[in-house]
């Protein structure tokens, strides 16, 4: 069950695991991109945790809010507005304190700002079967793992690792593995009922 | 007829001094087109920034807009940017430099929308 404590304390893990891991997305970001994922990821969570720190919060939905907001304006890069396009449409669902349902809401709101669906390299590659496997009642680590590692063979074709074509191939996707750290966290907490 | 001068244009870039060169250029064909531009993250880096790309829709004098970027993030905030503003904002999936050119010159001729809309069809690249 989602609750506005525990929605807190999931998004305060990831944030944690993203500033853990800000030279390494950076780096992946360098091989087929601009490096700098985990600069930009870091300043979004950064944000959201000072806001964290200085707000209360009723609902849910207002923490989705406020990440929303704080990705969005603080990212610099293309995942400041997919990130906050998830947060946004996660946030107008809410209510139904539904998972799948909310998680469902995030993925649809990266593919219709990022213009993209799966196996073209992004973040989606990750979204998307973490959402299948939560709606089947099994998300695991290693589902999770698997849908990081199977964007290596894939060739980019949105984002700026489009540029490169073929040379894109055999690198893990950056936006692909902050998600990923975001479903860590999720698995972290004590969201997931079953 | 509408003037077509009430018709502005913004520019969105990753770095500043792309986005001031672009108005630069710009500005010197048309003059009495009410241009801003916006380039770079909150802190001067390169990249995009929701607030400061809704400050320069909102700063421009005109209620409707073309918006012109360079690459993918930039559109991205502007489309945010286009459902959070109250003004219309035609967002241009055209080559940045060319077709901002285009749309000024053609502004300041005054051009109906639809006609420019038009003429920078053969200019879109993204
Ligand atoms: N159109 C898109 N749709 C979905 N995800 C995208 C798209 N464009 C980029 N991404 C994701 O964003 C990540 C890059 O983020 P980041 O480095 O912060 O932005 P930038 O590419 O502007 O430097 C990519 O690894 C990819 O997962
Ligand atoms: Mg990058």
């Amino acid at each position: 069950m989602l609750t506005t404590e525990n929605t807190v304390q999931w998004l305060t893990k990831f944030g944690e695991i993203i500033s853990m891991n800000k030279a390494y997305l950076n780096e992946l970001d360098s091989r087929i991109g601009d490096g700098d994922h985990g600069s930009n990821m870091v300043r979004g969570v950064e944000a959201m945790l000072a806001q964290f720190e200085a707000m209360e919060f009723n609902h849910a939905k207002d923490v989705f809010k406020v990440t929303a907001m704080a990705l969005l304006s603080k990212i610099g890069g293309a995942s400041g507005p997919l990130y906050g396009s998830a947060f946004m449409e996660m946030a107008k669902v809410a209510e139904t304190n539904d998972l799948v349902t909310i998680l469902t809401a995030g993925l649809n709101g990266i593919k219709k700002r990022g213009k993209a669906e799966v196996n073209e390299k992004t973040m989606i590659d990750v979204w998307e079967p973490v959402c299948q496997a939560l709606a089947e009642n099994n998300l695991t680590k290693s589902i999770i793992d698997q849908a990081v590692q199977a964007t290596k063979p894939l060739k980019a074709t949105k984002g700026r690792a489009s540029y490169l074509g073929e040379r894109s191939i055999g690198e893990i996707d950056p936006g692909a593995m902050s998600s990923a750290y975001l479903f860590e966290a999720l698995l972290a907490g004590e969201l997931i009922d079953g | 007829m509408a003037d077509q001068r009430s018709i502005g244009i913004v520019i969105a870039s990753h770095v500043e001094e792309l986005a001031k060169g672009t108005y630069l250029l710009l500005q010197e064909s048309a003059p009495d087109v009410s241009i801003t531009y916006v380039g770079g993250t909150d802190d001067g880096e390169i990249g995009s920034s929701f607030e400061k790309i809704l400050t320069a829709v909102e700063a421009n004098d005109a209620d409707e807009l073309f918006a012109f970027y360079d690459l993918g993030s930039a559109k991205m905030t502007l489309e945010i940017v286009q459902e959070t503003s109250d003004k219309t904002i035609h967002l241009m999936d055209t080559a940045l430099i060319e077709g901002a050119f285009a749309a000024a010159a053609l502004l300041q001729g005054n051009y109906s929308l639809t006609e420019i809309k038009k003429q920078l069809v053969p200019l879109t690249i993204k």
